[in-house]
């Protein structure tokens, strides 16, 4: 329809509709983006995925980014493994047994301390454990000593909850005291080289093991991690496509079905039209979010489920009762008279008059109304009830939420989703007005 | 009837009367819009349909064009009844066509000039699209929109009221109908456009042979073309002349009331304001008993205008009156045929 296409050239002049239709294309392109790079399996193995798996992120840390804003150039996550590197290892033969010496040199630059501080062992080999024996050397050239034990196949250390040694620091975290410059006022890593030194003995020929290093540090990727070491990005860059596919399909199916209804009741009138009132009134006092808490407790909280409950409810909603009033108007149009006197069904009398002379008015409609099923589904989410498997912007929310993410400072943890949450609502609604000035042309210059 | 044999279109004692309800379902009474006309046109006959606002005349034509179903009567169009039920309405609505008063309304907006002329040619079964564009092209043509390319993708809100007109004259020939309806065509036009409005509709009238119905509340315009005038008052027709007889000797009180309302551009009018009748025209949820005219009628008979209503009495062959002013001649002409019988 070359009208449609007029008033879409006229965009151009409204620079709040450049702007929406930036923002939207930004979102799009992150929903592309995301869908090219993380396939939907991918993320949900990921985001569903067990301590393993995320194992060697630090727990709640800040978005990287905040290093550019803050003095304090906060620590990210370092990884020494000998595995790696095995040029690290020096074997030592004794009478009966070896004696393997394992050395970890890292330079630690930052000025905070890390988050947290681990040593995963693997040991090789049947029967008898190695025996290590760890130490850490400071800077300074201090030696401490860290935990001898003996390890089978794989053994986590986590050097953070050794009360032993923490009592040996002096009551004081071992991700601090390992760190600290005792030369320095109070809370001052020392920046220099580090070396994480174990001396593992072995009780049988063939025997190996490697030593890994973590030094989780406090922050992590473009979005930071949750409290369970997740990166945040994957929900936030899966909640794009989520959020635009859902607000998306909500909006076409309840404006179209309502549209349709509509039209069909005051073309008809009498008792269709009664019935599509009564209907509506009825459905207009029945409470949406109940019934969609109802059906997601009792039913199915998959996403696509409460898709259909949602639009369901919409369609016998306000809209009915708007678009009614504008047909009644065009139905009683000499053009339409016209049609009939040519002979025109009702059918055709419905779609192909009536209808296009609303389509200037619903385009409008449509578009505000897309972030608003985005909110929807945010907000069902932060009440628990969003879909189990898909992560989202309102899961993370939700996350967030039970976590006291607020409470204990985490909040970027609750800012990112919401940004992006108001970015969408922000770019459909500037959109969406300047197309409402374009369509409805007595809207101009007020 | 006389001509009932040869007649196109003949409507016999229609009534369309519109219910009123309260609260959706109690009866209330009804608007009686069409009250009894009766009338037969022929092939190729141009008749005119005159009246002041609210006296029926666009519900008649809407009736006539089967969009309302007669309450009551009958509408035969070339020998076949038309209503609702016997499924013939949709070949009926490809042989009449219909001009309506407000040009631009009476075209779709969102439409292409192309589109619009299109649409009736699609529904009534034109499959060809060859056939459908040279057919287009020739009723834009006729209504003298050339060149024709440049207004097949114009839309409607791009051409002036005049040329809006032309497209809506298009429309109502281009399925080749038998008979137009046109429902005070140019009213809304500029009095410079409606000479040619009309002009356009006689050429149209005389070269297809059409048979048109005229509908207008301004006797001036009506010399033009038709040859017989209906005057209706009060959802009935009360004079029935043909056009040189009624305008020369009106008969009816009302109908004389009318010609002298005629707005005429006579320097001496300005002296002096015509005689109208007094009053408004009645209700048509309750119709007077008697004469519709009476309460206004300056020769009312007492004791009999306001109790019946007159029939209708034929003072020469095709002049038929409503009046009761009229009885005695009428029963004189009996006498005398009857004299000349015996």
């Amino acid at each position: 329809m070359s009208r449609v296409s007029r008033n879409l050239q006229e965009i151009i002049k409204y620079p709040s509709a450049i702007f929406g239709l930036l923002i939207i294309f930004l979102l799009v392109v992150i929903a592309i983006y995301t869908l090219a790079t993380m396939s939907y399996q991918e993320a949900i193995n990921r985001w569903r995925g067990d301590e393993t798996m995320w194992a060697e992120y630090p727990r709640n840390a800040l978005p990287s980014w905040m290093n550019y804003f803050t003095q304090k150039k906060l620590p990210t996550t370092m990884v020494l493994d000998t595995a790696t590197s095995p040029q690290s290892k020096e074997r030592l033969e004794m009478e009966g047994l070896e004696m393997v010496t394992a050395t970890l040199t890292f330079d630690y630059q930052f000025d905070d301390f890390p988050s947290e501080v681990a040593v995963f062992f693997t040991a090789k080999g049947e029967g008898e454990p190695p025996f290590v024996m760890p130490y850490w050397e400071m800077p300074d050239g201090r030696r401490i000593e860290l935990e001898a034990q003996s390890i089978s196949r794989q053994k986590r250390y986590f050097v953070s909850l050794d009360n032993r040694l923490i009592r040996s620091l002096g009551n004081r975290a071992p991700e601090e005291g390992l760190f600290l410059d005792p030369a320095a006022a109070e809370g001052k890593p020392a920046k220099g080289q580090y070396k994480l030194i174990v001396e593992g003995y072995l009780f049988e020929p063939g025997g190996d093991f490697d030593v890994k290093l973590l030094l989780y540090g406090k922050v992590h990727g473009m979005a930071g991690t949750d409290h369970r070491r997740r990166d945040l990005m994957i929900a936030l860059l899966w909640g794009t496509p989520i959020a635009l596919c859902f607000g998306l399909l909500a909006a076409l199916g309840t404006t179209i079905a309502t549209f349709i209804i509509a039209a069909i009741g005051v073309w008809y009138g009498k008792w269709v039209d009664a019935l599509i009132q009564r209907i509506t009134e009825v459905n207009m006092i029945l409470p949406t979010l109940p019934i969609l808490i109802m059906v997601g407790t009792f039913y199915s909280r998959s996403i696509w489920m409460i898709l259909g409950v949602v639009i369901a409810l919409s369609i016998f909603g306000g809209g009915i009762k708007t678009y009614r009033a504008m047909f009644l108007q065009i139905k009683d149009a000499p053009y339409i008279e016209a049609g009939r006197a040519y002979g025109a069904g009702n059918l055709r009398l419905i779609f192909r008059y009536m209808i296009p002379r609303m389509i200037p008015v619903l385009i409008p409609t449509f578009v505000t109304l897309i972030p608003s099923y985005v909110f929807l589904e945010a907000s069902l989410a932060v009440l628990g009830l969003g879909d189990p498997i898909l992560p989202t912007w309102g899961k993370l929310l939700q996350d967030a939420q039970e976590n006291g993410a607020l409470f204990k400072g985490y909040y970027y943890w609750v800012l990112q989703p919401s940004a992006l949450l108001m970015l969408t609502g922000l770019g459909f609604a500037m959109l969406g007005f300047a197309l409402d000035r374009i369509y409805n042309p007595r809207l101009r210059g007020r | 009837m006389p001509e009932k044999a040869d007649a196109l279109l003949t409507v016999e004692n229609v009534h369309t009367w519109f219910e009123l309800r309260r609260f959706g379902f109690l009866r209330v009474g009804f608007v009686r819009a069409v009250d009894g006309v009766s009338f037969s046109l022929k092939h190729g006959e141009a008749v005119a349909v005159v009246g002041e606002s609210g006296c029926g005349k666009s519900t008649l034509a809407k009736t006539v064009l089967g969009l309302y179903r007669p309450t009551q009567g009958t509408v035969v169009f070339d020998g076949q009844r038309i209503d609702g039920e016997t499924g013939n309405l949709k070949k009926y609505h490809s042989q009449v066509g219909y001009v309506q008063q407000d040009p631009y309304g009476a075209l779709p907006p969102f439409m292409t000039i192309y589109r619009i002329l299109d649409e009736p040619l699609r529904i009534n079964g034109v499959r060809k699209r060859a056939e459908r564009e040279k057919r287009i092209k020739e009723a834009l043509s006729e209504v003298k929109l050339t060149p024709v390319e440049d207004f097949l993708y114009k839309y409607p809100h791009m051409l002036s009221g005049g040329q809006q007109q032309r497209v809506v004259l298009a429309r109502a020939k281009i399925l080749e109908p038998k008979l137009i309806v046109a429902d005070e065509p140019v009213s809304m036009l500029d009095a410079s456009v409606r000479v040619e409005i009309l002009q356009l509709l006689q050429r149209l009238q005389r070269s297809y042979n059409l048979a048109v119905i005229y509908i207008t509340h301004d006797l001036s315009t009506v010399r033009y073309f038709s040859e017989r005038i209906f005057v209706m008052y009060g959802a009935k027709i009360i004079e029935e002349a043909p056009t040189a007889t009624l305008l020369e000797n009106p008969s009816h009180p009302y109908t004389q009331a009318l010609l002298t309302a005629i707005s005429d551009p006579d320097a001496k009018n300005a002296d002096h304001i015509k005689e109208v009748p007094p009053g408004e025209p009645p209700s048509l949820l309750n119709p007077p008993p008697g004469c519709r005219f009476c309460p206004r009628c300056g020769q009312a008979i007492a004791g009999l205008c306001e109790k019946e209503m007159p029939p209708a009495f034929e003072l020469a062959p095709g002049h038929r009156v409503s009046c009761w002013l009229y009885r005695q001649a009428a029963v004189k002409e009996k006498e005398e045929e009857k004299e000349k019988a015996g």
